[in-house]
């Protein structure tokens, strides 16, 4: 039997990937559904059904105020695709690219971004959301450039690491030799041989903003009513924690396995793309 | 140990063991839902500084009961003079502040006269201290106060936390560190987390004070309230908010849960000069708009009074005014479209973080979505809340409970955070405040009771109620809030 050398094939047994993609696909399905139909509309508001247990109208019963639970959680879903979408592409093209620049110019340039990077690393993300929303107001926009932000020196590093790893093979050196400049280079050479990593960094850093959209919309610094947001269903859960405590479960699930169904993909993914086991013929 | 000192120290933690449990019963720990920014109720507006100072750590001159009846306190007794112009004080003997200072007439003056400076930020400013003309003082136990107009509420006022009488040598850190001539004194205050107040053994009636020990916490989280009441981390909540909570502390016989009323007067409070709101027929339009039903029940799980205007119904003179725009979104959007509003109109919503303007909110907003109206929620902190829309009037539609009693006269302030100019409506309450007799000054607070709803000012939702929860064994708290004080010298633990 020979081993399975094609990305297909090797996908197809690879279970942290099947697992991973599945979850990952239920969570689009279900944002994109949720653009088209949910059962009843997320922002009706219905007091005298508030809090009831799962029933043919309502499927995850009702919130506090009587809005569907279901629903908010298919178009929760919507939101945190979003965020996740948005703040990793603010974190990938900016890190990326300053990631790359600090590896092909190296000297005081990388030493610089590297600094820069480790400042806002170690600044916390939680801290950035909040003087973001005193200064603008909270809302999704800011949770979502807190979150850009926080993801920027995180996609430098990984860049600047793997690039100059590249930077120092042979056929960059021959490129350099011939004359070609370091633009075309990292263009050329460096970002294609670097892209599996960012892919699956980015496939994690989503889980991660997932997660962190959670928290800021708990705290009330991230996505607004009525918009649903899975984060602040988990508090107005909490406010309700004596008299119905099972409203927790569906938000708190759904996050867990969002941010499970990502975290696999990206782990699978990673295995898949290592360019060790690709090369391998 | 021998056996002789185990047998001594049995017998020691044996008569000890009553002294404690004695012991014990003389603190008492309160929640509260909002730490207030300050302590001195005559220079901040938040309701939550009379909640810890007054009666306890300040007085005034008269005291509101319960029941809100009028009875004497710093002021022994006094006369008022058939115009209604001049009141005179006889003041207490005998009085001292808790920083040893006695207690005369001069302070009342300088009180006042404090209360009425141009740089004052007393609530009740120009509804009470601006209108005295003068303050004399004859002797160190008489106040003669001569009013520029009549004030038929005047005794009332200077009952509330607005009207505490302070001492000159402190007066300036009263905010951080109050004196005042009550039974407790300010012991502690844990920025966050609470207030404590011990009693004051220079208090002229000590003896009657059964509580050594208050400690107020602040608990604003309703979850965490409830939590707290179950653990017996507090012994009493006064002002309870978990109101979706009450039917298992209800069922527990450890716990008794009464349920009263307040001053309150939940509002949808509406920017008066901002446009399109400065067209009556869009306010109308919001007050047909909202649904007062939907609101209490889901804000204020069912509890509470809907109002009509500016008054509760256990106010003198209150009318029934409900029903002058009843839900008709109909006629909300019919109305916005005679005064050319094109909608969808986008309006920001401010919330202050207490449930029913966080969950009232919702329900408000949804309700204005239904007739056009994009009201865009924004949760703010109160201290926000008090500089943007308070101060700044920088705000469109907020909602909030007025819980002063009788305060109508906000509205004949052009200033006031409405914004709200009717000289039609200040001719009114110039009419309440001069009537001959209480027959007529009952049909004057009706005719402005109605010109607030008719030019509808504000969308006027419910009384906010009061859900009062404590130990089976503790007594004496207030299960209505004519003002909002917790008089503890009335709380005892049986």
């Amino acid at each position: 039997m020979t081993t399975a050398t094609t990305f297909p094939a090797r996908a197809a047994g690879h279970w942290s990937f099947l697992v991973g993609g599945a979850l990952t696909l239920a969570l689009l399905i279900a944002a994109g559904v949720s653009l088209l139909w949910t059962p009843v509309s997320p922002y009706v508001i219905d007091v005298p059904n508030k809090l009831q247990l799962p029933s043919a109208q309502h499927w995850l019963g009702t919130d506090a105020l009587g809005h569907d639970v279901f629903s908010m959680l298919l178009v929760g879903a919507q939101n945190s695709i979003l965020v996740g979408v948005i703040a990793v592409s603010i974190g990938f093209s900016i890190g990326t690219a300053l990631g790359a620049l600090a590896a092909a110019r190296g000297g005081w340039l990388e030493e610089a971004v590297m600094r820069l990077s480790d400042f806002a690393f170690a600044f916390p993300a939680i801290l950035t959301a909040i003087m973001l929303t005193a200064l603008l107001g909270p809302g999704i926009v800011n949770s979502i450039l807190a979150i850009g932000i926080f993801n920027i020196p995180i996609f430098a590093r990984v860049t600047r690491g793997s690039a100059k790893a590249v930077w120092a093979r042979d056929f960059v050196l021959a490129a350099r030799a011939v004359g070609r400049d370091r633009f075309g280079i990292t263009v050329t050479h460096v970002l294609p041989n670097v892209l599996s990593i960012l892919i699956v960094q980015a496939t994690i850093q989503f889980a991660s903003a997932i997660l962190w959209e959670a928290a800021l919309s708990y705290l009330g610094l991230g996505t607004q009513p009525p918009q649903p947001s899975w984060g602040r269903m988990l508090n107005d859960a909490q406010a309700q924690l004596f008299q119905a405590p099972w409203l927790a479960i569906p938000p708190g699930l759904a996050i867990m396995l969002a941010v499970l169904g990502l975290n696999l993909l990206g782990d699978g993914l990673r295995d898949l793309l290592d360019p060790r086991l690709a090369r391998r013929r | 140990m021998s056996k002789k000192a185990h047998v001594i120290a049995a017998a020691l933690v044996f008569a000890l063991l009553p002294a404690a449990a004695k012991a014990a019963k003389d603190t008492l720990v309160l929640g509260m839902a909002l730490e207030p920014p300050g302590l001195d109720p005559t220079t901040g507006a938040a309701a939550a500084i009379g909640e810890v100072t007054q009666y306890n750590v300040y007085e005034g001159l008269t005291k509101i009961e319960e029941d809100g009846k009028v009875t004497p306190l710093l002021a022994q007794s006094w006369t008022v003079s058939p115009d209604q112009k001049t009141y005179t004080f006889k003041l207490q003997p005998g009085v001292k502040f808790q920083n040893g200072e006695p207690f005369t007439s001069a302070d009342v003056k300088f009180t006042f006269e404090r209360d009425a400076a141009a740089d004052s930020t007393n609530k009740e400013k120009a509804s009470v201290f601006a209108k005295i003309a003068r303050i004399d003082t004859p002797d160190p136990l008489t106040v003669v106060l001569t009013l520029k107009e009549v004030n038929a509420n005047l005794l009332f006022n200077l009952g509330e936390d607005t009207g505490a009488i302070l001492e000159p040598k402190s007066a300036a850190t009263d905010a951080t560190h109050p004196v005042g001539t009550g039974p407790f004194a300010f012991a502690d205050w844990v920025k966050g987390s609470s207030i404590t107040l011990t009693k004051w053994p220079g208090y002229r009636a000590a003896d009657k004070i059964k509580l050594d020990k208050v400690t107020f916490r602040f608990i604003n989280d309703p979850a965490a309230q409830v939590a707290a009441v179950l653990a017996g981390d507090v012994d009493g909540f006064p002002r309870f908010g978990a109101l979706d909570s009450l039917k298992q502390l209800q069922s527990d016989p450890r716990f008794t849960v009464a349920i009263g009323s307040t001053e309150g007067k939940t509002i949808v409070a509406i920017n008066n000069k901002r446009k399109p709101f400065d067209d009556v027929r869009v306010r109308r339009a919001l007050a047909y708009a909202i649904d007062r039903k939907a609101v209490i029940a889901g804000a204020s799980n069912g509890l509470g009074v809907p109002i009509g205007s500016h008054y509760t119904p256990n106010d003198p003179g209150y009318i029934d005014l409900t029903g002058l725009y009843p839900y008709d979104p109909a006629k909300a959007k019919a109305l916005l479209r005679e005064a050319g509003v094109k909608t969808p109109l986008d309006v920001t919503l401010k919330l202050p973080p207490p449930p029913y303007a966080r969950q009232g909110g919702q329900i408000v907003a949804a309700e204005l979505a239904q007739v056009g109206i994009n009201a865009k929620i924004e949760n703010i902190e109160w201290a926000q809340w008090l500089d943007g829309v308070y101060k700044h009037k920088n705000y469109d539609l907020t909602i909030v409970s007025h819980v002063e009693p009788r305060d109508l006269a906000i509205y004949a302030d052009p200033d006031f955070y409405y914004q709200y100019d009717s000289p039609k409506f200040r001719a009114l309450m110039e009419a309440v405040n001069t009537a001959p007799d209480e027959a007529a000054r009952l049909k004057a607070l009706a005719a402005a009771q109605r010109q607030l709803a008719e030019d509808a000012v504000n969308v006027f939702l419910y009384v906010l109620p009061q859900v009062s929860v404590a130990k089976a064994e503790l007594h004496g708290l207030w299960h209505n809030s004519p003002i909002f004080a917790n008089d503890l010298s009335a709380v005892y633990w049986q």
